[in-house]
């Protein structure tokens, strides 16, 4: 065999290790799936329905900029951080950006109760079966994923906010 | 380096130490030593040879074992390293991993979760860490292999005298009367089943070549193993994840991409008891209540077409089975197994509302504690409002509020609405306790019963890599019995003038390859070679490792 044959099925072995390699690493940490939210990628669409039965899809929402926040009635954080999202959203929502503000599958009562107590003008939906918060890996809460006008998830908050947080994420998905 | 070309006439590639062909020794610092070390047939191993371009620096640094023992040794330490806090996959946590582990562990968790410990398999230097011990694999065999096959293939019967003499397996006697013994010596070798050839009066037995390939093919079998592992990390290849579903329930099945739904329609467990005969009693007697069944009956739905999450599919049933531990349900290479499950789940609480002066009772409501209903209306003025409802309630500063949305510990404020008070009555109830907030109330809600439900535990899987690794682990064990059940046994008998020179060789299993050989000659001019092996043990130990185990 000469050295330059010998190179070639070298470089050739090596090169099918790398690629096998580094497909699998790139699987593991990307999850891979494609239904799976991840920022910098298409945010995966869903429908899910408000207390009055108002469907709500998110790809009807392309053009707006779109604060997902997922949320529960036990979860501090949340009930400090909704009535600074309420404000920000009567400001925001004439510039193109909507809140859908998804509760993890609580009964129906408590979600109202504390929908009238908190005065919430922004959409309330529903994830009853648990999908929408497994297709984007929601856990703990509160979450929140910033989508742009594209339908393209730019971040993915975790923690409590603050209004002027809230106040930048709105700008930076301002269409 | 150059090719070498011995003086048999055969050309070796650079870096050869013995003649391919005849076995003299071509290395100088090779001829001082008194038994040649045969491992590999004393072969160029390429890598050590060529370290021109950075291909051939990286497949020669894979190439040493010494580097791929280091490889398993830190994949041996790092996974150790992960069993000293728990795994992320095995704990239940309320907040990040990130805070989890600072919380529970201190610095210590803090390091622990920065380099990826908390989920070690996932970690990408781990991945690599293994990848590489992969890469070592394929790379020593191939360098050692190829080599080693070419060798077998090229050696002669006419052996050197350097090379002989230096064989483990050695003596020399007169040639005088050999010629009448060769035949019977050759007819014996057969018989033994040796492949003989002659050349020159000289004679070659050997056998069981293909024992020297056992660690190639055992290397081969791990790395279709290694194959398998990888491809579980590709779309549609491995599923596996936990499903929780309580009876009556119809739930998407996780992993499968909205497409299955299942319906739950009871979980059941049964003990062993008096019924199932005598054998049992006494171990009844001595451990109380022995589980002899888990069993969830269960419904199979396909989704029509595309569902979106959170979207009602329309269902079309596939098909309903029994799932008991050990005995999935499959469909379409998924398997569901029965792993886990909760009894008695509060899922509804019946009240009575009562007259507190007269103890009548004006009626009686239930609620489901998954959705409870705004208003309850007893007739004749009389109505059960819920203003709140905390399905695992505690008191924050005396304030009720919830720690989770199941129902483990529920609790409700009631407004009580009568006929005497059209306003309602303030009334918190919770388990075992009753507060009435705005004074004392003439109505009260009585605790009457309870409703439990049992939730499934079930285990999703898919798995269509296990067939590969299957056969990976068969190739595996072939090469484990080739390498341990047969020895490549050879025995060289060269006639140099005067003298005859015997000399033998194996693998392994030394002491009954003498044994042979003794009786191959017995009774013959020839003389019985003599073990020069002490001195050579730690050559010899390595031999049969690397057989044993690759």
């Amino acid at each position: 065999m000469t050295k330059k044959k010998r190179l070639v099925l070298r470089t050739t072995i090596l090169t099918l290790l790398v690629l096998a390699i580094g497909f699998t690493v790139y699987m593991n940490i990307a999850g891979g799936r494609s239904d799976t939210a991840e920022v910098g990628k298409k945010a995966p669409d869903f429908v899910l329905k408000d207390l009055d039965g108002h469907e709500y899809r998110l790809s009807d929402y392309r053009g707006k900029g779109v604060f997902l926040n997922f949320w529960g009635t036990y979860c501090e954080p949340c009930k400090d951080e909704m009535p600074a999202m309420d404000r920000q959203y009567q400001i925001y929502k004439d510039q193109g950006v909507e809140i859908l503000a998804v509760n993890v599958g609580e009964a129906e009562l408590a979600i109202e109760k504390f929908i009238n107590d908190y005065d919430l003008t922004f959409p309330v939906i529903v994830d009853e079966s648990g999908d929408v918060q497994r297709a984007y890996g929601i856990f703990p809460l509160p979450a929140t994923y910033l989508i742009n006008s594209d339908g393209i998830i730019v971040d993915y908050i975790t923690g409590r906010m603050d209004e002027a947080d809230i106040q930048e994420y709105m700008e930076r998905i301002k269409p | 380096m150059e090719r070498v070309k011995c003086e048999c006439g055969h050309v070796n590639p650079p870096g050869t130490i013995l003649c391919e062909a005849c076995g003299k020794i071509l290395v100088e610092s090779e001829k001082n030593k008194k038994i040649l070390d045969m491992r590999y047939e004393g072969t160029a191993r390429r890598s050590q040879t060529y370290n021109r371009t950075i291909i051939d620096k990286i497949w020669s640094f894979f190439s040493s074992v010494k580097v791929g023992v280091v490889l398993i040794v830190l994949a041996l330490i790092a996974s150790a390293i992960g069993t000293i806090l728990p795994q992320e996959m095995n704990t239940t946590m309320t907040v990040t991993p990130e805070q989890f582990y600072a919380d529970q562990y201190g610095w210590f968790g803090r390091i622990y979760y920065a380099l990826g410990f908390h989920n070690l398999y996932q970690s990408t230097w781990y991945m690599l860490l293994i990848a590489s011990i992969g890469v070592s694999l394929v790379i020593c065999s191939i360098d050692r292999a190829v080599p080693l096959y070419k060798a077998l293939k090229r050696q002669r019967v006419t052996r050197h005298n350097s090379f002989l003499k230096r064989q483990r397996f050695f003596n020399e006697g007169p040639a005088d009367n050999i010629q009448a013994h060769l035949q019977t010596v050759k007819e014996r070798m057969e018989r033994h089943r040796y492949r003989v050839l002659e050349e020159n009066g000289n004679i070659f037995a050997e056998k069981g070549r293909f024992s020297r390939w056992g660690p190639y093919v055992n290397h081969i079998g791990l790395i279709i193993v290694l194959i398998g592992a990888m491809l579980r990390s590709a779309p549609g290849m491995y599923v596996n994840e936990m499903l929780w579903i309580k009876e009556g329930e119809t739930k998407a099945i996780p992993g499968t991409n909205q497409q299955y739904y299942l319906k739950n329609h009871e979980f059941i467990v049964e003990v062993y008891d008096e019924s199932d005969g005598e054998v049992y009693q006494e171990a009844l007697k001595n451990r109380g209540n022995i589980a002899k069944n888990y069993q969830t009956n269960v419904t199979l739905y396909k989704a029509e077409g595309e569902v979106l999450p959170g979207e009602k599919p329309r269902l079309e049933e596939v098909k309903s089975g029994e799932i008991r531990v050990n005995h999935p349900f499959r469909f379409d290479h998924y398997g569901l197994y029965q792993a886990s499950y909760k009894l008695h789940e509060m899922s509804a609480m019946t009240f009575q509302l009562v007259k507190k002066e007269t103890d009548e009772v004006i009626g009686t409501i239930t609620i489901d504690l998954y959705n409870p209903e705004k208003k309850y209306d007893l007739g004749n003025g009389y109505a059960v409002e819920i203003l709140y409802y905390f399905p695992d309630v505690e008191f924050k500063d005396g304030i009720p509020q919830t720690k989770s949305p199941n129902p483990n510990n529920p609790a409700f404020a009631f407004q009580i609405i009568s006929p005497e008070h059209p306003e309602g009555e303030r009334s918190i109830v919770a388990i075992q306790q009753t507060l009435e907030p705005l004074g004392e109330n003439d109505y009260k809600l009585a605790f009457q019963s309870v409703d439990t439900v049992n939730y499934s535990g079930l285990m999703v899987r898919k798995d269509r890599t296990l067939g590969l690794i299957a056969i990976g682990g068969a190739i595996f064990l072939f090469g484990v019995i080739l390498g341990s059940f047969w020895q490549h046994r050879r025995i060289w008998i060269k006639q140099d003038g005067e003298t005859v020179l015997v000399s033998a060789h194996t693998n392994k299993n030394w002491y009954s390859f003498m044994k042979e050989i003794e009786i191959i000659l017995e009774d013959t001019a020839l003389p019985i070679p003599v073990d020069r092996g002490s001195g050579l043990e730690k050559a010899v130990n390595e031999n049969k490792g690397v057989g044993a185990n690759g």
